[in-house]
């Protein structure tokens, strides 16, 4: 194994906060052997986790760990190791009739790294997160130990390792569960709506209907905080099996007033208003459908050099419209640039999985000094309701918050200790938190 | 002379990165592959995903370039595991850290013996094999730094500029055979072998010259400088009188 000479300062997604990492590079299973590997360490895919859950001082990169191991053309389980991304296994399966059981919304994430965040799509409430399409798990523990993890077999370091962050063990290799398809296209039904309680209403309506649901809101708007478009999806039958362009436009060199306030106020009326009757349908690619931001390379630049925070939460829907509404009254709604509201179903997830029963809320914000206190302070909301923010997303959670959240800490540590008893694996993620 | 199709290539030394991205880049023309490397085991996920991605065959083969008795029996040990073939191409090389391959006799002999006597003996065997059938190839990966000696790789560049002369001669001898040799010099590629050195310029993804290789072995090149600009630059190397060179320090 070869380390990078230099020290890098990197940064996940968000390019919020910089991490100065050394950087090797794994190519084959036995560089993770303890000697090989320095003390203490921390998997990192592609960094598509917006905050600090894929940086330490030195990581074990994944990205040559991109082998196809094995296929079954009649059931579509498929293993790979994990550095493949969602992109090299849509242009593996697509043309063979398969898709993603669940995508996040943007393909360039490793699947080992959708394993460790125990990734969700935008049909959570028809098919659960990314667990319940695994059948099992190649961990090489932080002892140097190569386990195949499954429910039966060291269920428990399975269990931990979804949702994890990479601090259970290095995944070597994902098996799961392809879907079948018999078109690459999306039937999309998108719906208008005048605020936040008819986009709720909508969302709960349509949940048995259509396998994908995912609602856009207007936080700008003063009147109407919470109209939105809901885009409901099923995937279409009969049709061509086309791959996705290889190709991403970059974002032109003024685009950081994209995300000044009053044209994101204007942009977001005219999204809003783009679509003049309540509703339309439409077949699209599933690209354009799932992806809608690769289309641009680097578009998370917008933002200059001080970065973004997404802050995404999941609140009970019993606590429900009332809970986010007293967050978003918290918050100063016209920093967000970007919101989006989904429903999580009834499913298994791991130890310290994001997902559970409710709705769930992705904002985007510029990284101010501000924001970040406004977003701690607001934290407390969520708490109090139940609820969750998604560590993947994450930067600024704090670990007295985190351990109110997240009620199966204890049991995890537990877990993480007897597979890696000397602590070497951490990261920026779990030193702030308390899970180091 | 244009090379004729091939069904399987033997690849040797397929541990490299360079090799591997030949590999795909044939698998993807659907030639079948065995991959020769010693802990030839080591490569199965390798072969796995070739298989998967392109469908073609893929087996392994333990093979190693210092074991020079065992090249008189390479060509029908490739035929018993995967039956008929028809290209070689050899990445085996090795580069001496220069400093200690001063002082040590061992890190010289075997850069020189991995990189031009392994390499050489094992391609001289295939070669009566392809000659005697009339058929196939060899492509050889050499070094621009084979072009002239330098304090800086001068043992390496030996080796390496032997077996360019060496593969010049094969060349020659297999023409009328209708077998044709390329000899590939990389300029620098971004592989394990050269990352983290000091003072890399210019440095190739091992895609790209995959891609170059292949492409120049289809039009039936001799020589191949990859990426194209190292011609031009070791051109003026070369060109620099000795009483200048030998007071440089590259
Ligand atoms: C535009 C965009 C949209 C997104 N949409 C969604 C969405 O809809 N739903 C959703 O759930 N997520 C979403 N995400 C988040 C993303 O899917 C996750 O953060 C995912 O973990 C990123 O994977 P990565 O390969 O980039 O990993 P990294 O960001 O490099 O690492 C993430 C975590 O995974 C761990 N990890 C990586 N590889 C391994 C391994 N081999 N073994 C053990 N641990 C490992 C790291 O240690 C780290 O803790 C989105 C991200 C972006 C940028
Ligand atoms: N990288 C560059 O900048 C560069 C520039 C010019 C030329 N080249 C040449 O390009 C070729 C590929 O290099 P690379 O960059 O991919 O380097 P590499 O990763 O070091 O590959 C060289 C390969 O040769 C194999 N090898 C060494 N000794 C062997 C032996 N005795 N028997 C069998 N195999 C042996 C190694 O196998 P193991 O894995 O078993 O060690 C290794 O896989 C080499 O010939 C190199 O000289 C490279």
């Amino acid at each position: 194994m070869n380390p990078q000479k230099d020290v890098l300062p990197t940064s996940g997604w968000g390019r919020y906060p910089v991490v100065d990492s050394v950087v090797h590079r794994v190519r084959w299973q036995s560089d993770l052997s303890t000697s090989q590997t320095p003390p203490a360490t921390l998997a990192q895919g592609r960094l598509r986790s917006y905050g600090d859950a894929g940086l330490a001082s030195s990581v074990l990169s994944t990205l040559e760990l991109n082998r196809f191991l094995a296929f079954d053309a009649e059931t579509g389980l498929l293993e790979t190791e994990a550095g493949v991304t969602l992109d090299e296994i849509l242009q593996f399966c697509v043309p063979k009739g398969w898709f993603l059981p669940v995508t996040p919304g943007t393909k360039h994430p490793s699947i080992g790294g959708c394993v460790a965040a125990d990734v969700h799509g935008k049909n959570h409430h028809s098919d659960g997160s990314l667990v319940s399409h695994v059948d099992s798990l190649t961990i090489v523990t932080a002892e140097g130990d190569v386990l195949r993890c499954d429910r039966s077999e060291h269920s428990d370091l399975f269990w931990a390792s979804f949702g994890g962050m990479g601090l259970t063990g290095f995944v070597y290799a994902v098996c799961f569960r392809l879907m079948r398809i018999s078109d690459s296209r999306i039937e999309v039904e998108t719906h208008r709506t005048a605020d936040l309680a008819e986009t709720c209403q909508l969302l709960l309506l349509t949940q048995t209907e259509f396998r994908y649901s995912v609602a856009w809101l207007d936080l700008l708007s003063r009147r109407r905080r919470g109209r939105g478009l809901v885009m409901l999806g099923r995937h279409a039958s009969g049709g061509p099996l086309d791959l996705h362009p290889a190709k991403a436009r970059s974002i032109p060199a003024l685009g950081g007033l994209l995300v000044s306030r009053p044209l994101l106020r204007m942009g977001n009326r005219l999204y809003y208003r783009r679509q003049l009757r309540r509703t339309q349908t439409t077949v699209m690619h599933y690209d354009p459908y799932f992806y809608p931001l690769d289309g641009l390379r680097d578009w998370n630049r917008v933002y200059g050099r001080s970065g973004f925070l997404q802050y995404q939460f999941v609140v009970p829907f019993e606590a429900g419209r009332e809970c986010m509404e007293e967050f978003l009254d918290r918050i100063d709604g016209a920093a967000c640039s970007l919101a989006v509201l989904k429903t999580f179903g009834e499913f298994p997830t791991g130890m310290l999985g994001f997902p559970r029963p409710g709705w769930t809320l992705a904002l985007d914000f510029r990284r101010t000094t501000q924001t970040i206190e406004m977003l701690q302070h607001a934290t407390s909301v969520i708490t109090a309701a139940g609820g969750r923010v998604y560590l993947a997303k994450d930067a600024v959670v704090t670990a007295e918050h985190f351990m109110e959240m997240y009620s199966r800490v204890e049991e995890f540590l537990a877990i993480k200790h007897r597979y890696d008893p000397r602590s070497r694996l951490r990261s920026a993620l779990s030193d702030r938190l308390g899970l180091t | 002379m244009k090379p004729s199709k091939t069904s399987r290539a033997l690849i040797l030394g397929a541990r490299s990165e360079i090799a591997q991205a030949l590999a795909h880049q044939l698998a993807s023309e659907g030639v079948g592959l065995v991959l020769g490397a010693r802990r030839c085991q080591s490569l199965q996920p390798v072969a796995d995903d070739l298989r998967l991605r392109h469908q073609v065959d893929v087996d392994l083969l333990e093979f190693d370039a210092l074991d020079l008795d065992a090249h008189a029996s390479l060509a029908d040990r490739v035929r018993d595991l995967a039956g008929p073939w028809e290209l070689v191409v050899c990445v085996v090389g090795t580069l001496p850290d220069p400093v200690r391959s001063r002082s040590s006799s061992q890190e010289a002999a075997v850069a020189l013996m991995t990189n031009f006597t392994g390499v050489s003996v094992c391609l001289g065997q295939l070669a009566n094999d392809l000659e005697k059938r009339q058929e196939g190839g060899i492509i050889c990966l050499t070094s621009v730094a084979g072009d002239r000696g330098r304090q800086s790789n001068y043992v390496y560049g030996a080796a390496k500029g032997g077996l360019n002369v060496f593969l010049q001669g094969l060349r020659n001898r297999l023409v009328s055979a209708k077998v044709h040799v390329m000899t590939v010099k990389p300029g620098f590629v971004d592989t394990p072998m050269t990352r983290g050195m000091p003072g890399l310029f210019l440095v190739a993804a091992p895609e790209a010259v995959a891609r170059d290789i292949v492409g120049a072995w289809h039009k039936g090149r001799n020589v191949l400088y990859t990426p194209w600009f190292w011609r031009w630059i070791l051109f003026i190397i070369r060109w620099i009188p000795e009483p200048i060179f030998k007071r440089m320090s590259l």
